[in-house]
């Protein structure tokens, strides 16, 4: 039996489209592209670099804005270099923030070597070994709506979603890489002024 | 303020700045102040795995409208460095307060390489390193330190010097 797995710009996008008021913050690498191809928002932040950042981020966004939903979208390997925030994530006690992990076990950017993840480690189980409120896999596009469907207030915790998806060579979707100008733009989406 | 009493000076110093949170990898000479911000409701408090996630934090935080300082001790800015390009590179401000270890009196050999390392990495990096050696300059520093970066966008490291903190008992 072939393993069933997602096409990561029509997952992406697909989420995306049931986005309401959310705040977005990608990983670097192609899950930039793939936000960036779902459509430039003034509430996406999107890194660059910064390996293992990506759902640090996001809980201090989250902490920030505590009446809004964060979402982060990164790779699996991008996620492995923040093992740690797992536990630190889970320590916090937020709510609001859900990390989406693009998974095709794989380094796509430097050379589609196996990762860890391609390996046999379990970010799900990690996820709820540290006793986040929720930790899935997601294999198809019924199960992405679902997802989408979970983003929004009463959760009790942190949740994450790892999307199954092919490791699929694709063009670059490039958004702006002046992080000043995507921080000035992303405070101004929230009414915060200053420099 | 005397030897004793600084860690409260800051704590006032940060409240003034209108610091949100605040994220940190223990150390005893910042006990005191950890304290003091995990007991106010006002200060959302994050303990970390490592040093490198509060620097995420602290932009993550900015961008969502508040004002965030990492505590950390010298051994630990070497696990920021890659981190650091995220507010140097978008000029975010972003503010850390430094206990220094290997230095003064110290003890354990461990501690010296990454000690004597830290203003050299960190201006490596492209912060401003200021650094403090008595309790009468420590409040007023971390106060001008918080001006410089959240009204000017600037990168600032505060180092806490170990003849400050003292000597660790063992």
């Amino acid at each position: 039996m072939v393993e069933q797995v997602l096409k990561r710009r029509e997952a992406v996008a697909a989420l995306l489209a049931r986005r309401d008021g959310w705040l977005v913050v990608t990983g670097l690498g192609s899950p930039t592209y793939d936000v960036n191809a779902a459509g430039d928002e003034a509430g996406n932040f999107y890194l660059w670099g910064a390996m293992g950042g990506a759902a640090l981020v996001g809980l201090g966004l989250a902490q920030a804005q505590q009446g809004r939903q964060v979402v982060v979208i990164t790779g699996d390997g991008e996620q492995l270099m923040a093992m740690g925030s797992f536990a630190t994530i889970a320590a916090s006690g937020v709510t609001n923030l859900t990390l989406v992990v693009l998974d095709n076990q794989h380094f796509g950017e430097t050379g589609m070597q196996l990762s860890h993840t391609g390996r046999g480690v379990d970010l799900v189980g990690v996820a709820l070994a540290c006793g986040w409120a929720g930790a899935q896999e997601v294999r198809t596009m019924a199960k992405v709506a679902e997802a989408a469907a979970m983003i929004g207030p009463g959760a009790t915790g942190p949740r994450l979603f790892v999307l199954r998806i092919a490791a699929e060579p694709l063009a670059r979707s490039l958004p702006s890489r002046d992080a000043v100008a995507v921080k000035n733009r992303f405070r101004a989406h929230l009414g915060l002024g200053g420099l | 303020m005397t030897d004793t009493d600084w860690p409260d000076g800051i704590y006032a110093a940060l409240k003034a700045a209108g610091i949100g949170q605040m994220s940190f990898v223990p150390d005893a000479g910042h006990a005191r102040l950890i304290d003091r911000l995990t007991a106010d409701p006002g200060v959302v408090c994050n303990v970390l795995t490592t040093e490198e996630e509060g620097v995420a934090i602290s932009v993550g935080a900015w961008l969502g409208g508040q004002k965030s300082v990492l505590l950390v001790q010298s051994s630990g800015v070497g696990n920021c460095i890659n981190m650091l390009s995220l507010p140097m590179i978008g000029r975010f401000p972003f503010m850390m307060l430094v206990t220094m270890r290997g230095e003064w009196g110290e003890f354990n050999p461990w501690q010296v390489p990454m000690g004597q390392a830290v203003r050299p990495t960190l201006e490596a990096m492209g912060l401003t390193v200021l650094r403090v050696e008595t309790a009468e300059d420590v409040v007023e520093t971390v106060a001008m330190a918080a001006r410089m970066a959240f009204d000017a966008d600037q990168q600032i490291a505060v180092l806490i010097g170990q003849r400050l903190i003292g000597r660790k008992k063992w």
